[in-house]
């Protein structure tokens, strides 16, 4: 059985989610706008996790438009507000460092005539919230900042640059998917008019995630259909993924009591990773020392390329990643990497390790065992040298 | 238990390698890892619809070969390497007048450098696979010997004289005992959905065997018109630029004399096309420099071998002499086709392949 470090990738259905939503494809199945009972069943089971997901993000429940996941819930942020608010003006603000959904969109309203200012970030991937406020323009519609980065782990101060755009009529959008998978979100201390959030970083399913969109706020539909998620969101619900949602945000979200000890063990074994993957030669922690994940472990490994790191330790049994799922197999080093200054070169060697709750002591034990061993492996030590034949 | 990488192009030969080690691993045999090279970016217009080793379709049908057998499976971004070392070579080898030979360049540096690098170091394996038809033999002295493939219409050793002692050491060829027919029986019966996949016959990046673009895009070359002239310095006509051009082309040339004229030399200092009727652009003497023996040593400094000069070329007798430390002449018992520049000159003793050279002069 392979050990598994790869949670900011996709993180273990929990079994209690699971649990959660199995009737929900067998006895409690039906189509939630129905008339009749089975579609009324359905609807409760939306309702009531549209009720939870909104309480634990501090919104109310017609506040959160469900969606096939992080992707959709930034497409929807980002390409709603700006066309909603095209004829007040055509100026948006994100980071360098925000996820493939966010750039992307706003790559594509560029195209439309759209103009996109990229606020830069310091060598640890932090925002200058006076860099955002000094972007803001009469014209600007939209600010986009991630609250936590899917590569690095790096947490960006959210609640600040809130603060700066609040007093602005532009909206303020937080891409919140890997965020939400560990800390609390707070859509009123941040100031957030929409948060995109997923449900399966935290153990919930794949396919399903949600945007807050605080009342008020000017939303042009992505999709066009039926007037499902109040005439934001057109399809059928993913009604046992809703569900399933709903009871992995409970279970990161709900009680202190249950939290509060799991978040004091992550630490310790977090601890222990960052000890013996700093002991390596040639490695260096990526992101901000402390204002980060508290399950991400990442870092630039000297003499290595990032993805045979990857194959090798996959070969051994240890799951971890070159930095993000969504851009392997490419030749360009992390664009986020990159917007910290970080040489191409040495960003090839790019390395997340991202623990969750099924991790354990051993398993961290393990993997630095086994990457100790790859990486000089890698660096060529003990493996004949085989050269091309004749010139 | 050792590992073996089996490199997967996403084509039906490759594809029955991984299967036929997946299966010898299921019976104690080596684990088997397979790897997918990515050769071109997934970009551009059109990359959708490629054909070839380089398309995502390639990738996808090598993807579902290894979850069919069981292997995990992996892609490698040569790129960059690709680009230097096939592309670059390829259209660097016509401006230099010469006829490149970009699978050769391919095996030679991609999969038996980098790929059997990466595999060893990355994957910690110890050899590598490919569906290459050829077949290694080792002596009871210890010495790695290439042979022509079971199969001798698909033998693909033309492309393989660079092997050295150690690559060789770190190769396998699972398909060199079996025929064309047997490997598609083969897959039709591991119901491997590359099965029915046509052969690949033209050059990967270039797909309508259209080198010109590549020229322009790459070195910036849009051609030069220049004149054509025979062997007694005549013009006969004007071409679009001497790197349009390869030694043995008759079409293309706009020439409309009685008997049809070949392309006999190509100068690319004076930009100057020199043709030639049939019977000239043969040749029964030429000269080949960058010399390799597989086995290490030549066998002497004058012997006897057949030398074929394209894939799937003629295996004609012919008397070769060592020269220098570089170089070997060839004089063949019979004239043979154009003996172009850049081309490599194989030579064999029966079955086993000697070594070779590339092609740099006709005269000897």
């Amino acid at each position: 059985m392979a050990i598994y470090l790869d949670h900011a990738a996709t993180s273990p259905l929990r079994p209690a989610v699971l649990e959660a939503m199995l009737p929900y494809f067998a006895t409690h199945a039906g189509n939630p706008s129905s008339l009749h009972a089975s579609g009324r069943r359905a609807r409760q089971g939306v309702d009531e996790a549209r009720e939870r997901v909104a309480a634990s993000i501090g919104a109310r429940p017609r506040e959160i438009v469900f969606t096939a996941g992080g992707t959709e819930a930034d497409n929807l942020a980002v390409k709603g507000v700006a066309w909603a608010a095209s004829p007040r003006g055509r100026h948006l603000i994100v980071s360098a460092v925000e996820h493939r959904a966010v750039l992307n969109a706003v790559a594509v309203l560029e195209r439309s005539g759209f103009e996109v200012t990229t606020v830069g970030v310091d060598r640890h991937g932090r925002v200058d919230p006076a860099e955002v406020s000094a972007a803001l323009t009469d014209r600007t519609t939209l600010v986009s900042i991630m609250a936590a980065n899917n590569e690095v782990g790096t947490l960006q101060p959210i609640a600040e640059i809130g603060a700066l755009v609040r007093d602005h009529p532009a909206c303020f959008h937080v891409d919140a998917v890997q965020w939400a998978a560990h800390l609390a979100v707070d859509v009123d201390a941040w100031q957030a008019d929409l948060v995109s959030l997923s449900a399966h970083k935290l153990g919930g399913p794949q396919g399903v995630g949600a945007l807050f969109v605080r009342r008020g706020t000017q939303l042009l539909p992505q999709l066009q259909g039926g007037s499902q998620e109040r005439q934001r969101r057109a399809g059928t619900e993913n009604v046992a993924g809703i569900v399933g949602m709903a009871a992995a945000f409970d279970a990161v979200h709900g009680e202190a009591a249950t939290r509060e000890p799991e978040r004091a063990r992550l630490a310790t074994i977090v601890d222990e990773a960052w000890a013996g993957l700093l002991a390596i030669d040639g490695i260096e922690r990526t992101g901000h020392p402390e204002a980060r994940l508290p399950n991400n472990v990442s870092a630039v490994v000297d003499g290595v390329e990032g993805g045979d790191l990857v194959a090798a330790l996959d070969l051994e049994g240890i799951e971890v990643s070159t930095g993000s799922a969504c851009t392997s197999g490419s030749t360009e080093p992390s664009h986020v990497l990159l917007a910290m200054g970080i040489d191409p070169h040495r960003a090839h060697g790019s390395l997340r390790i991202t623990l969750g709750p099924e991790s354990g002591a051993r398993d961290v034990a393990t993997m630095l065992d086994v990457l100790g061993r790859v990486v000089a492996r890698l660096r060529g030590h003990g493996v004949r040298a085989v050269a091309a034949g004749p010139a | 238990m050792g590992r073996i990488v089996a490199a997967m192009s996403g084509g039906v030969d490759s594809s029955v390698t991984a299967a036929l080690l997946a299966a010898e691993e299921r019976d104690g045999g080596d684990e088997v890892v397979g790897v997918w090279m990515r050769l071109a970016p997934d970009e551009g217009e059109g990359w959708e619809l490629r054909r070839s080793c380089c398309s995502p379709d390639a990738a996808d049908d090598a993807r579902r070969v290894a979850q069919l057998a069981g292997i995990p499976f992996f892609v490698l971004n040569l790129e960059r390497e690709f680009g230097t070392q096939v592309i670059d070579a390829f259209v660097d080898g016509y401006l230099d007048g010469a006829t490149p030979n970009p699978c050769q360049a391919c095996n030679q540096y991609i999969k038996f450098d980098v790929l059997l690098q990466r595999g060893l170091a990355a994957y910690g394996a110890d050899a590598v696979a490919t569906g290459h038809y050829a077949r290694i033999a080792t002596g009871p002295d210890g010495i790695h010997r290439l042979l022509r493939a079971r199969d001798e219409t698909k033998d693909q050793t033309y492309f393989l004289w660079t092997l050295t002692q150690a690559q060789l050491a770190a190769t396998r060829f699972p398909l060199g005992e079996l025929t064309k027919p047997e490997v598609r029986a083969l897959a039709a019966r591991l119901a491997l959905p590359t099965a029915d996949k046509p052969e690949s016959q033209e050059i990967c990046f270039v797909p309508l065997g259209n080198y010109r673009d590549l020229l322009a895009e790459r070195r910036g070359y849009a051609g030069d018109p220049g004149p054509i002239i025979d062997g007694t310095g005549a013009r006969l006509g004007t071409h679009t630029g001497y790197a349009h051009y390869t030694v043995g082309q008759r079409h293309g040339l706009g020439i409309a004399a009685g008997e049809p004229v070949y392309v006999r030399e190509v100068r690319p200092a004076s930009n100057t096309i020199v043709v030639g009727r049939r019977d000239e652009v043969a040749s029964s003497a030429f000269t080949a420099s960058g010399r390799h023996f597989i086995g290490g040593d030549p066998p002497a400094e004058r012997f006897r071998a057949e030398v074929r000069i394209r894939h799937r070329g003629g295996m004609v007798p012919a008397e070769v002499t060592l020269v220098g430390d570089d170089r070997f002449t060839v004089e063949t018992d019979a004239p043979v086709w154009a003996p172009a520049p850049g081309q490599a000159a194989v030579l064999y003793a029966g079955d086993e392949v000697l070594g070779g050279g590339r092609i740099v002069s006709q005269a000897a």
